[in-house]
């Protein structure tokens, strides 16, 4: 809800303030903004859909019982690859991490799934390259998930 | 036309995903397509905004004045406002990707994108919220500033890449729509 209601806002004081300025170039951006929209949308639906697969396929008590079977580091593996696959809006995945920690699994573990599954997303992937080429995107979800495996370690051991 | 067809080819294989579902596992099938309708209505509210904002962006600010904000020499000051702008709560990142990209496009640094989807991603205020709720302050605070400093080492490397081996990729698809 505050997103929403802070996109708007936004968009309100900035469009009021290009209309004062100037109606041409405020039709000219509305131009650009549905031609982006319109190059961005296959993209954007494949996606939603591809999000809303994995989550069916993958649902939050598939990926507990998953986490919550490996103990140790083995356990702490599947939670960053889980988390790494997977789009899990917060609103869904916290509270999930905080079931997993209350049934047993190791500070380590929720700390491994939670950084990839925030810094790491495989199924944006497609997208990102789209957006920025290969490499830029590769090397930013896998720089991304070693720095995730670091930080799972060092959140385990200082908590 | 070739070319929009093309562009379909994702949208039918995930279709064709969720009709192997349907056949094969209906109630998975189900939940799957409840989710993504779900998405997609969220994606209707925030899209067209966002998208509005970058069209505004793309005719007001010029060149110069990216560059001189979150250009290559903008320094601090260009990497702090990068992360705060990620930190605002505007939405899933698939919407920063057009944003960021279009940001490159107009001379911001790669380290500074990096930084800014990143905490997009990661540092988001409600969802920081979200997490103390759940896992404690103790684990977000850690998690938050880790993942800060995570993302300057990763900026840092990915323009340390860049600069050696420029790859002009980005922004080529919304640039310029003839």
């Amino acid at each position: 809800m505050t997103t929403i209601l802070v996109i708007y806002g936004l968009l309100a004081i900035c469009l009021i303030l290009s209309l004062v300025k100037s109606k041409a170039k405020t039709g000219k951006a509305f131009k650009f903004a549905l031609k982006s929209l319109m190059k961005s949308l296959p993209n954007l639906i494949a996606v939603l859909g591809l999000v809303g697969l994995t989550l069916g396929i993958l649902p939050p008590e598939t990926i507990s019982r998953l986490v919550g079977e490996e103990a140790g580091l083995l356990g702490t593996f599947i939670a960053a690859i889980i988390g790494a696959i997977t789009l899990i809006p917060s609103l869904i995945a916290f509270p999930l991490a905080g079931s997993l920690l209350r049934s047993g699994s190791t500070i380590m573990t929720i700390a491994a799934f939670v950084t990839t599954l925030v810094m790491v997303g495989m199924v944006t992937l497609p997208m990102e390259i789209t957006y920025f080429g290969k490499r830029f995107a590769l090397l930013r979800n896998g720089l991304g998930f070693l720095a995730a495996l670091v930080l799972a370690l060092l959140i385990g051991v200082l908590l | 036309m070739k070319g929009n067809v093309k562009k379909y080819i994702p949208v039918l294989i995930i279709g064709l995903g969720f009709l192997v579902l349907k056949i094969w596992w209906p109630q998975t099938a189900a939940d799957s397509f409840r989710t993504t309708v779900d998405y997609v209505s969220e994606m209707l509210l925030i899209l067209p905004p966002v998208f509005i904002l970058m069209g505004l962006l793309e005719v007001w600010i010029p060149k110069d004045k990216i560059q001189l904000w979150l250009g290559k020499s903008s320094g601090l000051k260009g990497a702090v406002l990068s992360v705060l702008l990620g930190t605002l709560p505007t939405g899933p990142l698939y919407v920063a990707f057009p944003l960021a990209a279009s940001l490159l496009g107009k001379g911001a640094s790669v380290r500074n994108m990096v930084l800014f989807l990143g905490s997009w991603a990661a540092l988001k205020i409600p969802q920081l919220m979200v997490e103390i709720k759940f896992l404690g302050i103790g684990f977000a605070a850690l998690r938050f500033i880790f993942t800060l400093i995570a993302l300057v080492v990763i900026g840092q490397i990915m323009q340390w890449v860049f600069n050696n081996k420029p790859e002009p990729l980005w922004f080529v698809q919304n640039k310029s729509p003839e």
